[in-house]
């Protein structure tokens, strides 16, 4: 299939700097991105990073600099929002202050020039949707945050969009609802097989609701991919960092390959790990040791000995900071219930689950921390 | 309006605090100021109802009341007065919406240029613009006269006259306080109509106007107070279209009758507070503006091409407008005789500085001795309402903002009826019209100081004592730092208003003390334009120099990279609250 819901070509935006310092920001630079129906891809990256001005360019509000915005193989950089079949749910949720939950959620229709029962059955069914049925009369300024969030993606839903765009939609919420609205969020989107653009800064959310994630940082898409893709097999050590809960870096050197695996000094161990195109013997390459990836043993049980520095009890793991030989690293232990929890100060061994643990060669460090 | 968007967050801070028995200093700040308004703003009041009460026998009574309603001609007075204030209320918020829209909702080229000339009015003397319009207009008028040729009668004497200078001088509060509200409506509201399938009208006319209700709503009411007050154009323009401010003023000028332009002043105050009230207590309540989550804090989207050339061009006309009146003044008043002889001279000038030389050190002195007394008793009485809470802090609170809504003919003639004999006699000194300086412009400063403090967490202040401050430490300094720039404004708004204050003032200069905008009025009576036109120069220079020391003041440009600089000067900082009666 070569025609796309979404398709982004080589899009760049530029802003004037305000502030004088410098002549123009590049907000985006040079992103390209193919969606298919139904398919849910989120934009993630820090602060800064591009990822709102790029959808805010799908969604008309922006106009890119150079480059095209396709919408079902039609060309629409120049069409303004109102004239777009794109529909967005906003960080603010963007409310109509003064009408009701039913004229918000009515109001794309009646722009639409839409006939009044229609209207209101197509208003109604969105409502249900996201379940706030018979809140229909209230006032936006008397609903909870999840409420207003609800709100906010029944107007979206309910003008039919070719595509939704969602704007970090769950970060005005608490943790708990957050949890809960992108489960939901992910079934509707599902239900209903709309092609989705999502913002996020939370690799968590990222995760758990995507078909695909773009990494994007300093305007540009650093790696695009499935969770797993993106999570396990990181293209840079900005991808590697930026992913997980906390990641370190262990220089090594390929000592040579053994069928599927390659071997690799680490300190004074030679471990073997999964095969990287484009590594040969000799090359620098360093280890992306996630904190799950790394194991606690008794003393003299593991590959490398360590000490704890500190320990935090979570309930359902236990989170160490270790000395591994002069490097501090993270690990993050499950169910401490059925293990020995070590204290601060405690001499123990180390393993490095090396089948999770990822490659990256060496050249690629450097220019991103 | 940002002080009354505060007022509605006040439940949040509401802690239990010291009462201010345990603080005699505070308790007895309280009393003094309560006692010191009670004087000046109350007595003065009541003193205008109590004369308007004496009837001819000397009986209390109505009867004044019903003499001058009985007939029809007292009666146009108040009939055109409310006329001409809702003309002026309606036009003056129409042009300000625009205005505010075009400078807040287009990415336009040079807002600060437009934004700067729409303040034009509000730091100039209230009679500038008659001047101005007499000078184009009037029957030598420049326009009427060179350019019409005196084919066309210009009837600027009157209803039509008024309407024109009164909305050039009040659509800057239109435009303050609907700026302030456009400014407020999170622009992913309209991203959000638009992105649904809303066409720019449609956007207006669905979302940004039902928003900016509210705001429409006040400066309408502050609009029309304003007219309702306006002394100064009415004067010099009114012709046969009387009205109250100016028929109050000759009827204790004029005809000594003082019970007659008490009640006068009595059913000119009716509507002004009638329309105070209700903008305070019912109006300003109904904001949309805080009702969404938190502010995206986006910038306004690009407008459509048509969008943004209408309103670049109802910007330039309106500031050309602007200009245009203001550069007759200046120009004016290098002519020797305006409207016969325009040919270069000083000679106004000289005059100015010879004969005026009085008027201008005297007016100096007396802005410069009430201005920090107004800033300083401003920020106190702020403090006190907002943090102190005692017995009456809500009657005190309103009593002090009263005299924003009462006329100024009204507190002029207060003022002669009740310090004019025993037990207070003050007619005649410096200290009439300082007193007079100080609690009519602290409203004002008042408010931008009570807004300035609810936007400051009380937890700061607690941070303060609970580190080892005690209350009047924390005051001087955490609490006055964070409030300064309101200070400022306040000091620059009270100094603006000395200079160029007309309609209270003329009832207490004397021989002794007298004031620059009396000369003005005196210059125009004696149909001498070009010499009134030097007057306003020299008044608005004094404004501008006032603005730019007290600047200077405050950012110290000459401390290099000393304390850290706030990014909006004084003089905008508190703007919004520059709104009150002339």
């Amino acid at each position: 299939m070569d025609r796309y819901s979404v398709e982004l070509i080589d899009v760049v935006k530029v802003f004037r700097d305000r502030s004088g310092a410098k002549d123009h920001i590049v907000a985006v630079d040079g992103v390209s991105l193919k969606l298919i129906q139904g398919e849910l891809l989120t934009l993630l990256g820090p602060s800064g990073c591009g990822k709102t001005t790029t959808l805010r360019m799908v969604g008309g509000f922006e106009m890119p600099t150079s480059g095209k915005v396709v919408l079902d193989g039609k060309v629409i950089n120049d069409f303004p929002p109102h004239k777009r079949d794109t529909a967005m749910v906003f960080q603010s949720y963007a409310l109509f202050p003064h009408l009701t939950v039913f004229e918000n959620v009515a109001y794309g229709l009646r722009m639409r020039k839409m006939e009044k029962d229609a209207i209101v059955a197509k208003a109604r069914h969105a409502l249900s949707l996201v379940g706030l049925e018979g809140l229909e009369e209230r006032q936006p300024g008397s609903l909870s945050g999840g409420q207003q969030q609800r709100v906010a993606l029944a107007r979206a839903l309910v003008v039919e969009p070719k595509v939704l765009l969602l704007d970090e939609p769950l970060s005005n919420l608490d943790a708990r609802l957050r949890a809960q609205m992108r489960i939901e969020i992910r079934k509707i989107q599902q239900a209903l097989n709309i092609t989705s653009m999502y913002v996020t800064h939370d690799q968590e959310e990222a995760m758990s609701l995507s078909d695909r994630i773009a990494v994007m940082n300093h305007g540009r898409i650093e790696q695009i991919g499935t969770p797993q893709e993106v999570y396990a097999k990181p293209v840079n050590r900005f991808v590697a960092d930026f992913m997980g809960r906390k990641t370190t870096f262990l220089d090594g050197k390929v000592m040579g390959f053994d069928e599927n695996l390659m071997h690799v000094s680490v300190m004074d161990a030679v471990l073997p790990f999964e095969r990287v195109s484009g590594i040969n013997t000799g090359d620098d390459v360093e280890l992306v040791v996630r904190s799950e990836t790394v194991d606690i043993v008794p003393p003299g049980c593991g590959t490398f000995p360590g000490r704890i520095i500190h320990a935090a009890y979570f309930g359902s793991q236990v989170l160490y900071e270790v000395d591994l030989l002069g490097t501090t690293i993270t690990a993050e232990i499950p169910d401490p219930q059925e293990r020995e929890v070590f204290t601060q100060g405690s001499e123990v061994g180390i393993n490095l689950k090396t089948r999770s643990i990822h490659v990256l060669p060496r050249a690629n460090n450097g220019q991103i921390t | 309006m940002t002080g009354f968007e505060a007022g509605l967050k006040r439940p949040l801070y509401n802690r239990q605090r010291l009462t201010v028995l345990q603080e005699p200093l505070v308790l007895l700040v309280i009393l003094l100021i309560a006692a010191s308004l009670f004087l000046f703003v109350i007595y003065p009041l009541y003193s205008v109802l109590k004369t308007s009460l004496i009837q001819r026998d000397g009986s209390i009574g109505l009867g004044v009341y019903s003499g001058l309603l009985a007939k029809s001609y007292n009666r146009r007075p108040l009939i055109n007065s409310i006329r001409l204030g809702a003309i002026v209320a309606v036009l003056g918020t129409i042009i300000g919406f625009i205005f505010a829209y075009c400078t807040t909702r287009v990415n336009l080229p040079f807002t600060g240029f437009f934004r700067a000339v729409a303040m034009f009015p509000m730091i100039s003397p209230p009679f500038i613009m008659s001047l101005a319009t007499i000078m184009l207009f009037g029957n030598n008028g420049l326009i009427t006269k060179k350019i019409l040729r005196g084919m066309v009668n210009l009837k600027i004497y009157g209803l039509g006259g008024l309407v024109l200078v009164e909305t050039l001088a009040y659509f800057p509060t239109a435009y303050l306080v609907l700026s302030g509200v456009l400014q407020a409506i999170d622009p992913s509201i309209e991203d959000a109509a638009c992105d649904l399938g809303a066409s720019w009208w449609q956007v207006f006319r669905t979302v940004t106007l039902p928003l900016a209700i509210p705001g429409i709503a006040s400066s309408l009411l502050l609009i029309f107070i304003e007219s309702l007050a306006d002394f100064g154009n009415p004067i010099i323009l009114s012709g046969d279209y009387q009205v109250l401010a100016v028929q109050a003023y000759l009827r204790i000028t004029g005809l000594y009758d003082l019970p007659g332009g008490a009640a006068l002043a009595v059913i000119l105050l009716v509507p002004s507070l009638v329309a105070f009230f209700v903008q305070k207590y019912w109006v300003s309540r109904k904001s949309y503006v805080t009702v969404t989550g938190k502010p995206s804090g986006q910038q306004i989207s690009k407008s459509e091409p048509w969008v943004k050339t209408a309103a670049l061009i109802v910007c330039l006309v309106l500031t050309g407008i602007i200009l245009l009146f203001y550069g007759t003044v200046l120009v004016g008043s290098f002519m020797t005789l305006w409207g016969v002889s325009y040919d270069f001279t000083l000679a106004n000038y000289r005059h100015v500085f010879v004969v005026g030389g009085e008027h201008i050190k005297d007016t100096l002195f007396l802005s410069t001795v009430s201005t920090p007394i107004t800033g300083i008793l401003a920020m106190i009485i702020a403090f006190i309402v907002v943090r102190k809470e005692f017995f009456g802090r809500q009657a005190l609170e309103l009593t002090s903002m009263l005299t924003f809504a009462v006329p100024g003919t009204v507190v002029g003639i207060g003022y002669i009826l009740a310090f004019n004999q025993p037990p207070i006699m003050l007619t005649g000194t410096a200290a009439i019209i300082i007193i007079l300086f100080v609690f009519r412009n602290m409203p004002t400063g008042i408010q931008s100081g009570i807004a300035a403090l609810q936007q400051i967490d009380p937890s700061i202040e607690e941070a303060s004592c609970d580190l080892g401050a005690d209350s009047s430490t924390t005051f001087r300094n955490i609490t006055l730092p964070l409030i300064s720039p309101a200070f400022f404004s306040g000091l620059v708004f009270s100094f603006v208003r000395c200079v160029t204050a007309i309609s209270a003032i003329i009832f207490v200069v004397s021989g002794k003390w007298k004031l620059i905008t009396v000369a003005v009025l005196g210059s125009v009576e004696n149909s001498d334009l070009a010499q009134a036109a030097a007057f306003c120069v020299v008044i608005i220079a004094m404004v501008l120099s006032a603005i730019g020391i007290i600047n200077l003041l405050v950012y110290q440009p000459w401390k290099r990279g000393g304390q850290k600089r706030l990014k909006e000067p004084t003089i905008s900082g508190g703007a919004e609250s520059w709104i009150g009666t002339a």
